[in-house]
């Protein structure tokens, strides 16, 4: 960790341990301003703009005829990617995703899937192809919680997202949004961050406060079931204090839910 | 086939598996839902690692090796306060019914990542700087939970090491099939059940190291699988303490379990 980090982590934790609060000023379980801005690549079949604070992540879903996998023949697939783009943040590096774009992917994807919102059964164009739908998280600047603004872009971008006409005779999608339809969607799952440092659980932390975070539990909820879940970092959470952040994770959950449908 | 009726044809993770998940009571492989697998472990089963484990879960067979407290590679990575820890979970290509590539992929670098975590929690990091600490865990038969049966034998493999540990720690899934919670789930009970939740506790205060969950659990079914993994969880701590004893005890020693 360089000295910078370990400066800040101390600042945080100091602002914590004297003044009880946020080095930003927040409640605890306050989120930072969010922004969502759909539809901001026509290139794209649905995309949407998130801030949370000052991060911002783009998100564009691309829906292209696929291969189905073998054991789910006529089943349109689902495939989740994401950049820790080098412009977004001096620590971020070019080169195949490493472990920390993997487990942003991963967990967005699952929150997705485990949700079952898309309807992937209706995703058949003919017998040999299927819609892939491609959801590519871009981080364009990093402040902290990608997480979330990286689900809450997907689930925005996916609200919007429509399905091109397939023209079987010269085999080509026609990407038009008026000849299209709807992606076919069962629900919202919106995502909760909790990060826990000096003894505290505070909702969307912040880049200092990432700096300085022990432990991390992301929630992922639709309506009233939990749909995913996700701790990393080192420190320990206890099972109360995991139920605690579940609760919140409920609790956000319309606020939230209400963005993504914008 | 009565007994067969009973069972929903609706499986929300997509798919239908070949046999029913839950008849009367009984999972597929004849188990109750609150009842895991045998579990064996045995320590020391490496010739050149410091330290080993070898568990057992059902038909999972994992090994987990530890090496180090050594010199950091790239030195750069190094930390003069503590040492670093790298963990590699990775399936072998005949672990499963179809052939696997070698070697990482998305999904074992996602869980190396959170695995890395739980130890570096368990380590007495400030023992050792400057140094580097590796965790290897192989899984050799896949059925369903590896990542758990990779924890518990990764845990034993550190104190097999000798490397100063604050706790050991125990990891057992929870899910739900047929909308009944189940512990520890196998591979199809995985594959085709309605979830999946990996927890690993630590052993003196129980508190949470890792959790995942795919799948859909209400908040009472999640409260319900918690005391289900909470129980399960001192039967492996069992098991591994059974494990280290015996593999000490080999010499004539007496131990005794301390506090």
């Amino acid at each position: 960790m360089s000295i910078i980090s370990e400066i800040t982590k101390d600042s945080v934790l100091n602002y914590i341990a004297t003044e009880g609060k946020r080095i930003d000023g927040r409640g605890f379980d306050d989120y930072r301003e969010i922004k969502v801005e759909k539809g901001f690549i026509k290139s794209a079949e649905g995309s949407a703009l998130v801030s949370i604070g000052k991060t911002k992540v783009l998100v564009g879903v691309k829906v292209d005829p696929a291969e189905p996998f073998s054991d789910r023949p006529g089943e349109g697939i689902i495939s989740t990617n994401a950049e820790l783009l080098p412009l977004a943040y001096k620590e971020f590096e070019t080169g195949p995703p490493n472990e920390d774009s993997i487990e942003l992917a991963r967990v967005v994807d699952r929150g997705i899937r485990s949700a079952d919102i898309i309807d992937t059964a209706s995703l058949k164009i003919n017998e040999e192809k299927v819609w892939g739908i491609f959801i590519d998280i871009y981080v364009l600047d990093y402040d902290g919680n990608l997480m979330d603004a990286a689900a809450l872009a997907a689930m925005a971008a996916l609200t919007e997202a429509y399905i091109p006409k397939y023209d079987e005779q010269n085999k080509k999608v026609i990407r038009d949004r008026a000849q299209g339809k709807p992606l076919p969607l069962r629900g919202i799952v919106t995502e909760c961050t909790f990060a826990k440092m000096g003894g505290k659980i505070m909702i969307d932390p912040c880049l200092e406060e990432e700096m300085a975070m022990e432990g991390r539990l992301t929630i992922g909820i639709m309506d009233k079931y939990v749909v995913s879940g996700q701790k990393a970092e080192q420190a320990a959470f206890t099972q109360e204090e995991l139920f605690a952040c579940i609760d919140k994770a409920f609790a956000k959950h319309e606020t939230l839910k209400k963005l993504a449908m914008g | 086939m009565k007994l067969l009726l009973k069972v929903s044809k609706v499986n929300f993770m997509g798919g239908k598996s070949d046999v029913p998940l839950l008849v009367d009571g009984k999972r597929c492989d004849g188990r109750r839902v609150d009842e895991m697998r045998p579990i064996t472990v045995s320590v020391g089963v490496l010739e050149k690692a410091i330290g080993s484990a070898y568990v057992e879960l059902g038909n999972n067979k994992v090994i987990a090796g530890v090496y180090g407290p050594k010199e950091c590679i790239p030195k750069h990575h190094s930390d003069p306060y503590r040492a670093i820890v790298k963990a590699r979970y990775t399936m072998a290509p005949f672990s499963t019914d179809e052939h696997g590539r070698a070697g990482p992929n998305r999904r074992s670098t996602e869980l190396s990542k959170v695995i890395r975590h739980v130890f570096e929690n368990l380590i007495f990091l400030e023992v050792y700087p400057r140094t580097q600490i590796e965790i290897y865990m192989e899984v050799l038969q896949a059925d369903g939970s590896t990542r758990c049966a990779a924890i518990n034998a990764a845990s034993v493999a550190l104190a097999n090491a000798g490397i100063q540990v604050r706790d050991l720690v125990a990891a057992v899934s929870v899910g739900k099939v047929e909308n009944q919670v189940i512990l520890d789930l196998k591979r199809e009970e995985d594959n085709f059940g309605q979830s999946d939740m990996p927890i690993a506790f630590a052993s003196r205060n129980k508190e949470v190291l890792l959790y995942q969950m795919d799948g859909k659990l209400t908040r009472e079914e999640m409260e319900k699988a918690f005391g289900m993994a909470r129980n399960a969880a001192d039967l492996i701590f069992e098991k591994q303490r059974e494990a280290l004893k015996a593999a000490y005890a080999k010499d004539g020693a007496v131990i005794e379990e301390q506090g």
